[in-house]
């Protein structure tokens, strides 16, 4: 199996639609260990998601803005494992004055609140498990959504995801040579409770409706569960500082997929 | 409606999420009873648990009360 004998701390299920949740899925599928995090108000529903899975996994506490509890999270995965060979960051944040077109508005204070839990912490996350990471060489892989171009709606949060794309970047040079692969999966939109939070979120979906090559479901998360679990694999091992599209393709091009591509005659 | 159903969420609602069972009646909103919207997502997946019907996330967006949330469990059960 891809993953036998992976041990993977998968942070992000929040509920059953969660990206992360399919990701925690298909990771016990394949033969990992995992443990999960959840956080303050969300712990309830992380434990009812957890139920759902293969097996129920473990969950520790982790608001990613608390430096002790990062210590605390690295210090209870070295006592359970001794080691640590990937982490899912599947963790954003930002306030309602910060989406649904409030760019022009958004105080500082919000702002830097989405910065925080978004971009910031993925480095903060990446630092605190590095040396767990570094015992057998590891992966790290985190959620994004292509920052290269301005969304309606996304406002600061695709700022904050322009920040990780080049955290991961750096993160990456930072972590190589101690052995440890830093990636992004920059996923197509999907019906998860984090994008319920963004007004204009309907926006997307008509885009990825009519331009992705290779369509695109907004319900299955499972393909870009797969994607994240080949990247805490072992079959991706030169691959680093990368972002990887799983969006039917929309990423590489620029208008909708015409309906006259004429398709080869077969034999 | 099914008086059934409003046990069943009674239960649910004063068991998993501390309201008085008093107060559940089919008119009363869920941000009435105090629920918040990460509340309402467990409250479904409780719902699936016991009814074996599941909400979708664009079903929940006109629930606001529990009586709506009757008419949508009603309507799945067929």
């Amino acid at each position: 199996m891809l993953l036998d004998g992976k041990r993977l701390l998968i942070t992000g299920v929040l509920d059953p639609r969660s990206i992360a949740f399919f990701v925690a899925k298909v990771a016990q599928e394949q033969g990992a260990e995992i443990v999960l995090t959840g956080f303050g108000r969300g712990m309830r529903l992380t434990q009812r998601a957890a139920d759902r899975l293969p097996e129920t996994p473990d969950i520790l506490e982790l608001d990613v803005t608390q430096p002790e509890h990062l210590t605390a999270v690295a210090a209870q995965l070295d006592e359970r494992w001794g080691r640590l060979d990937g982490v899912l960051h599947a963790i954003g944040f930002a306030p309602a004055s910060c989406l649904g077109g409030g760019f022009l508005d958004a105080p500082w204070e919000d702002v830097a609140t989405a910065l925080h839990v978004s971009t910031y912490s993925y480095a903060a996350l990446g630092r605190s498990l590095a040396d767990l990471l570094a015992v057998d060489g590891g992966s790290i892989v985190g959620l994004d959504f292509d920052a290269q171009i301005a969304w309606p709606g996304y406002d600061w949060m695709g700022v904050a995801k322009a920040g990780l794309e080049s955290a991961n970047r750096y993160l990456a040079r930072d972590l190589g040579p101690r052995g440890i692969r830093v990636n992004l999966v920059a996923a197509g939109p999907l019906h998860t409770m984090a994008a319920r939070s963004i007004d204009g979120f309907g926006d997307f979906e008509s885009v990825w409706q009519e331009r992705a090559p290779l369509g695109w479901d907004l319900r299955d998360p499972e393909p870009v569960a797969r994607t994240v679990c080949a990247l805490l694999s072992d079959w991706m091992p030169a691959v680093t500082g990368e972002i990887v599209h799983v969006d039917g393709g929309v990423h590489a091009v620029g208008a909708g997929v015409p309906d006259d591509v004429v398709t080869p005659a077969e034999d | 409606m099914s008086d059934d159903l409003l046990g069943t969420f009674k239960a649910i609602l004063s068991e998993e999420f501390g309201v008085p069972e008093d107060d559940i009646t089919k008119d009363a909103t869920f941000e009435a009873l105090g629920l918040d919207s990460l509340d309402v997502v467990e409250l479904t997946l409780v719902l699936e648990e016991k009814t074996g019907v599941k909400l979708e996330d664009e079903e929940l967006e006109d629930v606001r009360s529990v009586g709506d949330a009757i008419a949508k469990v009603e309507e799945k059960q067929g």
